[in-house]
């Protein structure tokens, strides 16, 4: 902020709030030449006002907020570039990424000055940091035996995931089940773990320029053949001879490539739907799945648990 | 025609008057309704029928749109050209312009019925209409202050009553409000984009927001409350002085609080501090007011027994009183971060809503009508005192399941488990809010009642008028 809009934020505040004392202060006198108690000598449509003082009790009232008023611009953030006399900041407002922000949070910490977000992230972290650390320590398989792990790791779901997966993690289209153990990206907890905390982007390219109207039809229903539906066998024999192209990431037989995410495409298991409609509307047009990276968000040790409550939906003794 | 020699009687335009009035009632009606159905969509929400116009999303801003823009500002509309002629001595600056806010803020409303439900929207709260819309308001709203103040300008009295300062203020700064929050970039006739960006973009709405409430709904309704409360109680305004000093500092402080709509967000810290410090004094200039109104009555405090037109008067000063007390409160950050995005905001709306300004513009209505149409007084003064009471019952209900809610919400987001995770999902605190949104339905439910009673009973009161009128029998009414 610049001197010129600082003074210019200061003399507005102040200026309003010290007009309005001066205000206050005329009106508490008799300025008008009529006796208090006495009618006003104009009249309105047979509305007449009377020229009674103000209540002294509420003039109280004025005079206690106006005090507040200054007691809590001296005190906070709110003239201008002055910065209160506590020095509070409700956050480190300025910063423009994640780097500054640990910095500045890194900073603010070390010097104890009150900026309120960076103090309840880090008590916050002193408090409840070493119940996840404690749980990190436990491999994934034997995390899964642990009843309160995976109850604080079904409430992290809840609050951030619930969202795209549901409440009962059976996702819905374009967010994955992730209760059947069919898995994208690999369902050991390794690659669970890794998932949460790197993200994934799922990118099914669209073939509408490289195929006709008719030549989707007949991919779709060798497609949809895969997993063992009943389908026009000239559709399916057709679009077989262009499945070559797709056979690049799905693989020769369909069975996918978790490497890339790609689906298996013989399980009836299906992302965005499948009709025949919705297959040709993934041939068409493509399809762009992203999970995000909850490294940054969570931190490590809270994704080891939230891993572990996902491992355990399909690895369940 | 407003030509009149010194003894005759002055020939007032009370046809615009009439015409807001009557609109009035209708709009309350039909923006009472939508509230109600929106709530009940809340309890049950198959009451959308699958049908996209019909869905909460859309109906929400056709709501508060229709109870803001076409039930409020009717009522600010009609009793605003009554008193200022009344007060003023004088007919209006101009009929023809007049006439013209008449049809052009019909023309508004209707639009507005037509492309809200349409999904049409610039997602800015209480300013949800688009570009084409926009342009037309500001016009009628321009219109409207050249035949307010230009009436103000030829007036027979001395001095400008204080009803006018109020509504004088009130159109003044909603034609500042509007023209600024609106500017956008048309992209085609119907859809545009904000000329303003990110925080800047939030604050600049949320200072037109809240100074719709300020000005619009509250200002607004001070000026009717000086001229149909002493009317009605039949007894002198309390204190001049007071007046004088609520209202400079009501005006002056309330431009300043739209930041407490933004605490803990990306607005600057200054700006919040600012906002909330003025937002607390603002209560006591808000108080004034309701000091002011209520102690008219000193002297006539009998009149509540048998007058339920003089309780509706003063009743609406009351949750004026209490929803500015809650409305600083509120403002304060460490009350924010528990009320904010709860239902306790929409509680605190309605309580100003439905309690100060529907319960003013009603009590006002019942003096108007029969004055309007040639009666004595309004057909039923049994139904008045039904009306009262279903309303008030009505918005106790409202308020308090919003209040149990809204509360409830806050400290379920909050509550958080020996691990440090929330102990509740959102979700849940949705399933724990059915309850209070059946209340507040059944509030609706009576309100609405009340409402359509009213329109009944005027309904006979402009019947019987028009039938007398027609008989050559003509009631002189001051």
């Amino acid at each position: 902020m610049s001197n010129f809009w600082s003074a210019w934020i200061i003399v507005l505040t102040l200026g309003l709030l010290f007009a309005l004392i001066w205000l206050l202060r005329w009106n508490m006198k008799n300025y008008t030449d009529v006796d208090e108690g006495q009618e006003m000598d104009h009249e309105f449509d047979g509305i007449v006002e009377v020229n009674n003082p103000l209540p002294k009790w509420w003039t109280y009232l004025f005079w206690a907020c106006f005090a507040w008023g200054f007691v809590y611009l001296a005190l906070y953030p709110g003239l201008g570039k002055f910065d209160g006399l506590l020095g509070w900041k409700s956050s480190n407002q300025d910063v423009q990424s994640l780097a500054e922000s640990r910095a500045a949070m890194d900073a603010s910490n070390s010097e104890g000055s009150i900026v309120q977000y960076d103090r309840e992230v880090r008590d916050a972290e002193e408090e409840f940091g070493p119940i996840f650390e404690a749980y990190a320590q436990t491999p994934i398989p034997e995390l899964i035996k642990n009843e309160d792990a995976l109850e604080v790791g079904q409430r992290l779901f809840l609050q951030n995931c619930s969202q795209c997966h549901g409440s009962n993690a059976m996702g819905g289209p374009g967010f994955p089940n992730l209760t059947d153990n069919d898995w994208l990206y690999g369902g050991t907890p390794h690659d669970i773990k890794t998932t949460l905390l790197n993200g994934r982007q799922g990118n099914m390219p669209a073939w509408s320029d490289q195929f006709s109207d008719q030549e989707i039809t007949e991919l779709a229903n060798y497609v949809a053949s895969l997993s063992g539906r009943e389908r026009d066998p000239e559709l399916v024999a057709a679009g077989k001879k262009n499945f070559a192209v797709c056979s690049a990431c799905h693989g020769p037989n369909g069975k996918g490539n978790q490497q890339l995410g790609a689906p298996n495409l013989t399980d009836n298991v299906w992302l965005y739907g499948g009709s025949i409609a919705a297959i040709e509307e993934t041939l068409h047009y493509g399809r762009n799945g992203v999970m995000p990276a909850w490294k940054d968000i969570l931190g490590e040790d809270k994704i080891h648990v939230v891993s572990a409550y996902i491992y355990s939906l399909s690895n369940d003794e | 025609m407003s030509e009149t020699l010194q003894n005759q009687p002055i020939e007032y335009n009370m046809k615009v008057v009439r015409q807001f009035t009557v609109m009035t009632i209708i709009w309350g009606i039909v923006g009472m309704g939508l509230g109600v159905l929106i709530a009940a969509q809340l309890v049950w929400p198959e009451l959308n029928f699958n049908t996209p116009w019909l869905t909460y999303s859309r109906l929400r801003p056709l709501h508060t749109n229709a109870v803001i823009f076409a039930f409020g500002t009717s009522a600010l509309f009609a009793t605003s050209y009554y008193v200022v002629q009344k007060t003023c001595k004088t007919s209006l600056f101009s009929d023809r312009l007049a006439a013209f806010t008449f049809w052009g803020w019909q023309a508004v409303i209707v639009a507005a019925v037509i492309t809200l439900p349409m999904g049409l929207s610039t997602t800015k709260e209480y300013a949800e209409l688009e570009w084409p819309i926009d342009i037309l308001i500001a016009v009628v709203w321009i219109a409207y202050a050249i035949v307010f103040f230009g009436t103000l300008a030829i007036r027979k009295t001395s001095h400008i009553y204080v009803a006018n300062w109020f509504y004088g203020g009130f159109i003044v700064v909603i034609a500042m409000l509007h023209i600024v929050n609106s500017m956008a970039i048309p992209v085609n006739f119907i859809k545009s984009y904000s000329i303003y960006s990110g925080a800047v973009d939030a604050m600049i709405q949320w200072w037109y927001g809240h100074n719709a409430v300020g000005f619009l709904l509250t200002a607004g309704f001070l000026g009717m409350m000086y001229y149909f409360v002493p009317k009605q109680a039949e007894r002198p305004v309390y204190s001049y002085r007071l007046s004088v000093v609520h209202f400079w500092a009501l005006i002056s402080l309330y431009i300043w609080a739209g930041p407490h709509h933004l605490h803990y967000t990306a607005l600057p810290d200054w700006t919040q501090s600012v906002g909330m410090v003025m937002s607390v004094i603002l209560f006591v200039p808000s108080w004034g007011g309701m000091i002011n109104g209520i102690m008219t009555l000193s002297g006539a405090w009998h009149k509540l027994r048998t007058d339920p037109i003089l309780r509706f008067l003063i009743v609406s000063l009351s949750f004026y009183g209490m929803s500015t007390f809650e409305g600083p409160m509120m403002a304060i950050k460490s009350v924010n971060a528990l009320s904010h995005y709860t239902d306790w905001t929409i509680g605190h709306v309605h309580s100003g809503a439905l309690g100060w300004v529907a319960m003013i513009t009603i009590g006002s209505m019942y003096f108007l009508v029969p004055r309007l149409f040639n009666q004595k007084q309004i057909h039923s003064i049994k139904l008045v005192n039904v009306h009262f009471w279903l309303h008030t019952i009505g918005v106790v209900f409202y308020i308090v399941s919003m209040w149990i809610s809204g509360v409830m919400q806050g400290l379920m987001w909050r509550a958080t488990n020996a691990d440090g995770t929330l102990t509740y999902s959102f979700v849940e605190s949705v399933q724990a809010s059915y309850p209070f949104w059946t209340g507040r339905f059944i509030g609706g439910v009576f309100i609405i009642t009340g409402m359509l009673l009213m329109a009944y009973n005027c309904y006979q009161t402009i019947r019987a008028g028009r039938r007398e009128t027609a008989a050559g029998n003509i009631v002189q009414t001051a």
